[in-house]
């Protein structure tokens, strides 16, 4: 009963307090409104100019919604490209890479934060430093290196390096674990629970969120990744997306209709996911920041 | 803590062969780390400390990849800083910079300051500013593609129609730099627009109210208390995109594919030429060698000079 009328109460303090609306807020609502719009407009473009008719694209001025809609670019687009197969090949070694590298940084963080080995402090201060290199760097002795093992043009060449080697990862998970207290840890070694247990059942659980965090930074990185595929593969069969779609602009370059029905088919999956896991997404990469 | 001393208690008890035990348990601690280390201890020795020798080794040879490589000295070294193109390019790659950083960091700034009074609406309008982020920089700069080709750029044809010549983006020398950092900014936004919404967030509403009663204008309020109390994220965002814009490489390689014009040819766009066109690894090692170099060195300065102006609560 008290509820319920504290819940009346309070809404109609919230009726007499509500202020008239301002005009500098409208001000405020709408130039955000029109910068949102104006970021999102070159998708829009895409999307549309995918449908338009190539005579129709180089109209003046241009038109906004397509006179004429044609599907004729995407069907140039998968004859041209196979599409399907470079977006298994994306999804496969971006889905691979998350899932093995979210393992095995977080079961080196573990290490690092909860198990005293003599040097600890200057492996991971080893781990940090790598950070600092720039992928150009390591890439030349890595085309190098994949040679020898016989991975160039494999998935291979790209899901190894970013499964087994992740400094970001480690420190990201580091700093969470540490952040967990011990005492609970602490009674089930004393009952006798192995370190393995204790980091699959008590760990690991309590991770959900940096894990979540830094699987969703991760599966956009491989997925959005151009330099490491445009170095180590050159069979069309096992192009990733993004490669696909440079190689199709290169064939395709003068075909405007083709080339953003083709674009619109590589950005699509993500921004259709972004927008039904934007508070995840968004959350994610505030949270792989906050840390460091 | 009475864990601990439980621990202590019952180790004290057993007076007998103390050390023995310790050690053994130590010896169980080295290998439960190594077991647990040992895949990205893996990954570290084989995809990073060994090819950072390698291209170490490699900066001071002469190797196409065949053959046995010859020691080289600083020949790598002199060979670049005597190339008119390198030149060029690393001027560029800095033009790019100092274009693109102060430009993503204060838009992104005003727009965090902005959103956080936006209430509700905030998800919404951050789709906008945040979808750029998720998409790949191929798609990305293949859009870019069309609306920087004059014959159909929309708008260069809403520019025309309200007077400003529009300028020809990618052939225009002048313009080709500038054109990646609009792009670079375009993309870059809404990761910068959600780091700094969420430095704001952190700082506590009763900062900004004292400072309203002493009287501070908004200007006052911005500059002496929100900006120094969001200085952790600004350091963090400077140090971070400084190091990203030294790397553009794929919006220019999607542009000019391998034929990019001198103007609008950057560091990475170098190396890469190098190495996997011209196969001439020392030569792309020493340049990369020394991106590593300014990297490290731009960095340092930053965090000499966060003494003096960041400010971490606590």
């Amino acid at each position: 009963m008290s509820t319920l009328t504290r819940n009346i109460a309070r809404s109609q303090e919230a009726r007499t307090r509500r202020r008239p609306v301002r005009p500098g807020r409208i001000i405020l609502h709408l130039a955000l409104a029109v910068c949102a719009a104006l970021m999102a407009l070159p998708f829009l473009w895409m999307m549309l100019s995918s449908f338009k008719p190539l005579d129709e694209i180089f109209r003046q001025p241009p038109t906004f919604l397509p006179e004429v809609w044609t599907t004729g670019g995407y069907e140039t687009a998968f004859a041209g490209a196979d599409f399907v197969r470079g977006f298994w090949n994306s999804t496969y070694i971006a889905v691979t890479v998350t899932v093995i590298s979210l393992l095995t940084s977080t079961m080196a963080a573990y290490a690092f934060a909860r198990i005293d080995f003599r040097g600890s402090k200057h492996l991971f201060m080893v781990f940090l430093a790598t950070m600092m290199v720039p992928a150009q760097l390591t890439i030349i002795p890595l085309y190098i290196i994949m040679g020898w093992l016989g991975w160039i043009d494999t998935p291979l060449s790209l899901i190894m390096p970013a499964s087994l080697f992740s400094a970001f990862g480690v420190f990201l998970m580091r700093q969470y674990i540490k952040g967990i207290p011990r005492e609970l840890e602490e009674a089930a070694e004393l009952d006798g629970a192995s370190r393995f247990r204790v980091f699959t059942t008590m760990i690991l659980p309590l991770l959900r969120t940096p894990l979540t965090a830094l699987g969703i930074f991760t599966f956009l990185g491989q997925w959005n990744n151009f330099f490491g595929p445009l170095i180590f593969l050159n069979s069309d069969a096992n192009f990733t997306l993004p490669l696909l779609v440079n190689q199709f602009k290169g064939q395709y370059g003068a075909d405007w209709t083709s080339l953003m029905s083709a674009t619109t088919l590589v950005a699509a999956p993500l921004l259709i996911i972004f927008a039904v896991a934007q508070r995840q997404i968004v959350d994610g990469i505030a949270l792989s920041g906050s840390k460091s | 803590m009475s864990l601990d001393t439980q621990i202590r208690a019952s180790v004290d008890a057993v007076p007998a062969q103390p050390r023995r035990k310790v050690s053994r348990r130590r010896r169980k601690d080295t290998i439960a780390a190594l077991v647990f280390l040992s895949p990205q201890l893996l990954g570290l020795i084989v995809f990073m400390i060994g090819p950072l020798g390698f291209a170490l080794y490699l900066a001071f040879s002469h190797w196409d990849g065949f053959g046995a490589a010859t020691f080289a000295g600083l020949s790598n070294f002199t060979e670049l800083f005597e190339n008119p193109r390198i030149q060029r390019s690393a001027i560029n790659t800095v033009w790019f910079t100092v274009l693109q950083v102060p430009g993503v960091m204060i838009t992104a700034f005003l727009f965090a300051l902005f959103m956080q009074k936006a209430g509700r609406m905030t998800n919404v309008y951050r789709l906008g500013f945040v979808a750029p982020v998720v998409t790949s920089s191929v798609a990305v700069a293949t859009i870019w593609l069309y609306l920087f080709n004059p014959e159909i750029s929309p708008i260069n044809s809403a520019l025309r129609s309200i007077g400003i010549p529009a300028p020809n983006w990618l052939q225009d020398p002048s313009f080709i730099i500038p054109s990646f950092a609009v792009v670079a900014i375009w993309q870059g936004l809404g990761y910068q627009l959600v780091m700094f919404m969420a430095g704001l967030q952190s700082i506590g509403a009763s900062y900004l109210e004292a400072a309203e009663l002493d009287g501070c204008s908004a200007w006052q309020k911005l500059w002496h208390v929100t900006v120094p109390l969001i200085s952790p994220t600004i350091l963090f965002l400077s140090i971070t995109s400084i190091i990203g814009s030294f790397q553009v490489f794929d919006y220019i390689y999607v542009f000019m594919d391998s034929s990019a014009p001198d103007e609008a040819r950057t560091i990475v766009y170098e190396i890469v030429q190098m190495a996997f066109r011209e196969f001439n690894f020392g030569a792309a090692s020493a340049l990369a060698f020394l991106l590593f170099l300014v990297l490290l060195g731009v960095t340092g300065l930053q965090m000499a000079a966060q003494k003096r102006w960041v400010h971490y609560a606590e």
